[in-house]
């Protein structure tokens, strides 16, 4: 294909749209599967936010590092790793891709660079930026990526990784998904100042905001950071304004707690990351109706396969409790 | 084998294993400085050069998963606290992160991180720099914890600390850092997890660790005169603990005294003690008995520190108390 919007291929294009329409069928599915307590796993979901993960993972290579947090799904996917072991992991089974240790909140797949979600706030943002470190000591062209919402940056450890990473020009991207709410907590209410793309001055890194709801857009300011960052001229601070459209935690949508008014969540639905792909590749004729459906069906098929690998695999043995609690050597 | 100071025995340590592996590095607060951390990094800077010997900004949690995320990429970083109560920042990233990560992801990827750091004891340091954590780190689940009492120990536990594939907590006594040893000049390894019998004696037991465990030999040394034969074990590894040499020990002398400088509740003692009445119940002649730091946080003035920190007195004054 030689057709290219905004620098993007209709493949590439498409692509995208396959990783976004994959997170969003997988966590509607899980969202079900919790209503349901075949899941008891806390699930955080990405529903709304997929075109972050998925631009930005666009922009990077499988031996790039992605690190994240409790809100991982998304971004385990966007990577490339394997939905068996997510859907596995969910279901507490030894096929998962953390055998069962971990649950929702702690995936990895390092083979994919994907090396861990951790659920402290903003705790795997210094581990991105140890990797940073090594990729530099060791002297190789790789670039880590950290992953957190708006409420990490009320975290002293934020600043402190900014700080040496900037201090130390290394590679890696910061990417704050700004969804507007910390827990129950709105923005306006947790942060001083909610201009959060500002605060790479003080760190003299670029600062970049961006509508995390356009998957072409997230991805070329992605895509000139990990650049920047691949070739030693230090990290980058982006930040993608987005919005959750299920609760904190579970597939509630919180309108009958009162967090948030039914006009507020109707309105970025209207924003939403998919549909406004969809309208761009059928606008440019890159994918028909009907492609469309069968890409649907094709994903639900796979998300399908995934939920029946979790429920036939087994759980772990009792006696493996303490396994991996020290490395055997 | 060269006569060598303790930590100079570090200083050695550190440069032979960073010519020996590449993935080993340096970071942490004062590891260039010239005082900060006894002249045990003397040299290290000019020899490896900023890249791998690396001082940080006054961010202890933030450079503790800097450490952590290196080693999840391969390296084997060595993070230095130069005064044990700075860690207390670093709680998240050791506990939630280094102690957690294997078990947490089913074993795929380890943390093969050293956090190097010192007790600053006595010298009027006060309650917020002269801290003895040990028994926080023992509490945690995949971190271990080693405290040398010698320049030979230092060696071969730093050195193994390094070579484990997961985070060891290795924790140096400033006190010691002029004792004197003698150091083989290659590289060695003290098993973690191995205590070593210091002295043997029918009596009583006494188990300590890192510059208690000289108190205790002094305190031995002088009742042997008496009479009262005391064998000494040097625990070398409070993470894992060395039970088989405990309880072999008071099956012969059936008395047992555990000395850690460091709080009593919820202590290494503690756990010492419920370990030999658990499992050497039957052989016990009278009851166990610990000695600590009082319970109390650690005053400036020297007068008061006389009495805070236990020594071979307040040892000899126990003993007695169990063998009359």
């Amino acid at each position: 294909m030689t057709e290219r919007t905004e620098h993007l291929s209709s493949n590439e294009l498409r692509t995208m749209y396959k990783s976004m329409l994959r997170i969003r069928l997988f966590e509607e599915k899980v969202g079900d599967l919790v209503r349901k307590n075949e899941i008891i796993c806390p699930c955080h979901l990405y529903i709304g936010q997929e075109a972050i993960a998925t631009g930005v993972c666009a922009a990077l290579r499988t031996d790039d590092y992605v690190f994240s947090t409790h809100r991982s799904h998304g971004h385990y996917i966007a990577k490339g790793c394997n939905l068996d072991a997510l859907m596995a992991e969910l279901y507490g089974k030894v096929t998962g891709c953390s055998k069962g240790r971990g649950g929702s909140m702690h995936l990895s797949f390092p083979e994919m660079g994907f090396i861990g979600s951790s659920a402290i706030v903003a705790g795997s943002i210094p581990l991105a930026v140890g990797a940073a470190l090594s990729f530099s000591i060791r002297k190789t062209d790789n670039v880590s990526v950290a992953f957190f919402g708006d409420g990490a940056t009320n975290e002293g450890v934020w600043y402190e990784s900014l700080n040496f990473a900037a201090l130390k020009k290394l590679p890696i991207v910061f990417v704050c998904e700004n969804n507007l709410y910390s827990t129950h907590v709105h923005i306006s209410d947790h942060l001083a100042d909610t201009d959060i793309r500002k605060k790479a001055e003080i760190f003299r890194i670029p600062g970049i905001q961006v509508d995390g709801n356009d998957v072409t857009e997230v991805f070329k300011v992605a895509k000139k950071a990990v650049d920047t960052a691949r070739q030693g001229e230090g990290p980058t601070l982006i930040e993608c304004m987005t919005y959750r459209w299920r609760g904190h935690v579970g597939p509630n949508d919180d309108l009958n707690t009162g967090l948030r008014s039914k006009e507020e969540l109707a309105f970025w639905k209207e924003k939403g990351p998919i549909k406004r792909l969809e309208k761009k590749l059928l606008g440019n004729h890159f994918l028909s109706k009907s492609e469309m459906l069968s890409i649907r069906s094709e994903i639900e098929k796979e998300v399908a396969e995934s939920l029946k690998f979790a429920k036939n695999s087994p759980f772990p043995q009792e006696e493996s409790l303490l396994d991996y609690v020290f490395k055997v050597s | 084998m060269t006569r060598i100071q303790y930590n100079k025995s570090i200083n050695q340590t550190l440069r032979q294993l960073m010519k020996k592996d590449d993935r080993v590095f340096l970071i942490g607060q004062g590891i260039t400085s010239p005082w900060y951390v006894g002249c045990t990094t003397t040299g290290l800077l000019s020899e490896f050069g900023s890249n791998r010997v690396i001082d940080t900004p006054v961010s202890e949690n933030g450079i503790t998963g800097v450490a952590i995320g290196a080693a999840l990429a391969g390296m084997r970083p060595v993070l230095l606290f130069p005064r044990m109560d700075f860690m207390h920042y670093a709680m998240d990233q050791l506990i939630n992160h280094a102690g957690s990560w294997h078990y947490m992801f089913g074993g795929q990827l380890n943390v093969p991180l050293t956090v190097w750091t010192i007790i600053n004891r006595g010298g009027e340091q006060a309650a917020q720099h002269s801290q003895s954590l040990q028994a926080m780190f023992t509490h945690i689940p995949g971190l271990k914890v080693v405290m040398p009492s010698s320049a030979y120990d230092a060696k071969g536990l730093l050195n193994s600390a390094v070579e484990d594939d997961g985070p060891v907590i290795y924790i140096d006594d400033r006190w010691l850092y002029e004792s004197e040893d003698d150091v083989p000049e290659e590289l060695f390894n003290v098993p973690i997890g191995e205590g070593a019998l210091r002295r043997n004696g029918k009596d009583v037991t006494i188990a300590a660790t890192s510059y208690m465990v000289g108190e205790v030999i002094k305190a031995a040394d002088s009742l042997a005169d008496e009479g009262i034969e005391t064998e000494v074990i040097d625990m070398r590894s409070v993470k894992p603990l060395d039970k088989d040499i405990l309880i072999n020990s008071v099956k012969k002398t059936g008395r047992f005294i555990v000395v850690d400088a460091s709080w009593p509740s919820s202590g290494i003692g503690a756990e010492v003690s419920s370990i030999v009445g658990n499992e050497a119940f039957k052989y016990l002649k009278t009851p166990i008995m610990r000695v600590s730091l009082p319970d109390s946080p650690a005053p400036a003035s020297s007068s008061l520190e006389g009495v805070y920190y236990p020594t071979s007195k307040t040892i000899i004054s126990k003993i007695r108390e169990l063998v009359s």
